[in-house]
């Protein structure tokens, strides 16, 4: 074991990837000479080569686009976009191609391939920088979203990522990358896709969340029976999961730093409502941010739910 | 109307190149003393071609600029103070405190923004120059963008869009070599930026952009054309970034020496060689122009700094109109 940070596990999970499969590439804007804009790639251009580690200019559509087409091919190119706000310009060939390849060809032709790409805020970086835009995603049938929420499943799920069939946008919390160390294992393993992960147990409340607001929810819920829910998988997420543990407690807050309506706290509560109405003993809480573009840093403070607030939605519902 | 005199108009354009050298360097002071936070892209070494461009546009023409936009923005009229106090998130700014760096604003002097976004710029220059022409209006849209914006699918769809329909866009290209942290012989098959014009009908020239009175005589030439109504110009301008990126990169991609080499080409040293060559330096005028632009960097900075913050009940105004139409 080594302790890494998310930057360092991302790192590793690439480096084996590559190493135990040709088939692996990487492809993106600074990624090769420069190591990329969050030194994720770093080391790895010397490594692998300029085959496989691709720098590219800026040209995000083309990025993706060449990406599905290499993955319809069979290899497992991992793509970056330098931020989720950057990942609008590629939207056309994520929608409109990698979601819908297997589906149009009925299975004759795949795509793949991973998207990686920052997400999120508390960076006090300017709006587009800092999107939370997971939803749009998650949206779209045919595309898998994943985000990690420590260094730990950053490197398993992206290992799995790599290895699963299927197009996937993997979410890096850019917060998130150089705060949280923690002991990880130098040879490769996975996370599983699709498996959502207890990341605290308790009995009177369930707190649903994922990535970048992870950290903020398990210090919110210091010294209460809260039981946090930490998704990993966004889409599609573990209903079975999230159902267990609404049946014990009966009450839940969803917490996502995107902004409130249409956001994925509503496809989960609305799903807990039909599927698990029965287990509720007070009204779902969404905890979001409200609806407006990502303020300049001076009121992201304000903008991003904190601890705070989180405690106040836990308590109100464990006082109901 | 007085003509200006050699002597004044020089000094005049130097005195603005200084200006946005002094401002780029107290933004990179008070970025690390967190007084500016958001990202924060600086302009030093590409001085020129922003003060030699602007002296060929009118006050009516509008300008569309990129992320690394502080040279334009002052270039083209807003003051020092709304830039700074922009920076600082002080609802003073140009933008009221929301765009940042990346994107000032200001209606009155017709800047249509910072773009964080490679490319984002060059499809709204198309519509601004589209209205003009709808309105009868003779105005130029002269739209900056970098090297990395010409590889983006937009540059080539603005080209020709305004190309096809004969706009007035002066399409800039400011060429630093470097797409971010990629050179550009990585990134463009074509590296003669200025050729990419001859497959959409659009004319164009390439020009040093380290020489301030070559970009001035290219763009004059360039903004003429586009002003008589025959269509879109591009223009690229040759230049180097002298300083990173943005204020969080390491510089892996290229080496010191180079860097160094490329000092040797300051534009601000090769302007003054110049007004030195023609005879009409004056050392004690310089002394004075310095010391004047350093009271008015101080001065912004002092506007910045008693600024007010967006109360926090605005957090959610102005997504959409309030009070019916606008």
């Amino acid at each position: 074991m080594a302790v890494m940070n998310m930057v360092q596990a991302i790192n590793s999970a690439l480096a084996l990837e590559m190493a135990l499969d040709d088939r692996v590439l990487l492809l993106g804007e600074d990624v090769g000479r420069d190591g990329g804009v969050f030194r994720v790639s770093e080391g790895l251009l010397e490594r692998f080569g300029a085959e496989r580690v691709i720098d590219t200019p800026l040209s995000e559509s083309a990025i993706v686009g060449a990406a599905i087409g290499m993955a319809a091919y069979g290899l497992r190119p991992v793509a970056e976009i330098q931020f989720m706000g950057f990942t609008y310009a590629a939207m056309d060939q994520l929608f409109t191609h990698a979601a819908r390849l297997r589906s149009r060809s009925r299975g004759r032709f795949t795509s793949p391939l991973v998207v990686r790409t920052p997400y999120g805020g508390g960076i006090k970086a300017p709006e587009l920088h800092e999107e939370s835009s997971e939803a749009i995603f998650c949206h779209m049938p045919g595309i898998k979203v994943v985000v990690p929420s420590g260094p730990y499943c950053a490197k398993g799920l992206l290992t799995a990522a790599i290895r699963d069939p299927d197009p996937v946008l993997f979410l890096e919390p850019t917060r998130l990358y150089r705060l949280i160390k923690e002991e990880v294992p130098e040879s490769d393993y996975l996370v599983p896709m699709g498996k959502a992960r207890v990341a605290r147990q308790g009995g009177s409340v369930t707190v649903v969340s994922w990535g970048s607001m992870l950290d903020t929810v398990l210090k919110a819920v210091e010294g209460r029976d809260a039981e946090v829910i930490d998704l990993l998988t966004l889409s599609p997420f573990d209903v079975e999961t999230v159902l267990a543990s609404v049946a014990r407690t009966g009450r839940v807050v969803i917490v996502h730093e995107a902004v409130l309506s249409c956001g994925l706290g509503a496809e989960i509560a609305a799903t807990i409502a039909e599927e698990g109405i029965l287990h509720l003993r007070a009204p779902i809480i969404r905890v979001a941010a409200p609806d407006v573009t990502m303020p300049m840093p001076r009121l992201e403070g304000r903008y991003l739910p904190d601890a705070a607030r989180i405690g106040r939605a836990v308590d109100q519902l464990l006082e109901y | 109307m007085k003509t200006e005199s050699r002597k004044d108009k020089l000094q005049r354009m130097l005195r603005m190149m200084i200006l946005i050298r002094r401002l780029e360097e107290k933004s990179a002071e008070l970025y690390s003393a967190t007084k500016i936070r958001g990202f924060l892209h600086l302009y030093n070494g590409e001085e020129g071609v922003a003060v030699g461009v602007m002296e060929t546009l009118t006050p009516e023409d509008a300008v569309v600029a990129t992320y690394r936009e502080h040279g334009q923005a002052l270039a083209k009229g807003i003051g020092a103070g709304a830039i700074m106090a922009e920076m600082f998130g002080k609802q003073e700014g140009c933008s009221r405190g929301r765009g940042g760096s990346m994107h000032l604003f200001d209606a009155a002097t017709r800047f249509y923004g910072g773009n964080a976004i490679v490319g984002g710029g060059l499809p709204l220059s198309v519509g601004l120059a589209l209205a003009d022409k709808m309105q009868g209006k003779s105005r130029v849209t002269c739209c900056f963008f970098g090297d990395g914006a010409v590889a983006e699918g937009e540059f080539h769809e603005s080209m020709n869009l305004a190309s096809l329909w004969k706009l007035p866009v002066l399409f800039l290209c400011e060429n630093n070599l470097y797409a971010m942290g990629t050179s550009i012989r990585y990134t463009q098959a074509v590296q003669e930026l200025a050729a990419k014009g001859a497959g959409y009908g659009v004319p164009s020239a390439a020009v040093d952009g380290m020489d301030i009175l070559a970009v001035e005589e290219a763009a004059r030439i360039a903004a003429e054309h586009v002003r008589g109504g025959n269509g879109p110009y591009f223009l690229e301008c040759r230049t180097y970034r002298l300083r990173p990126h943005s204020m969080f990169d390491t510089e892996q991609y290229r080496t010191r020496d180079e860097v160094e080499e490329w000092k040797k080409r300051d534009p601000i040293d090769l302007f003054i060689q110049r007004i030195k060559d023609e005879g009409i330096w004056d050392e004690a005028e310089y002394v004075a122009m310095e010391s004047d632009v350093a009271e008015e960097i101080k001065a912004a900075v002092a506007f910045a700094e008693a600024g007010t913050m967006e109360p926090v009940e605005d957090l959610t105004r102005f997504v959409y109109a309030e009070g019916g139409r606008p």
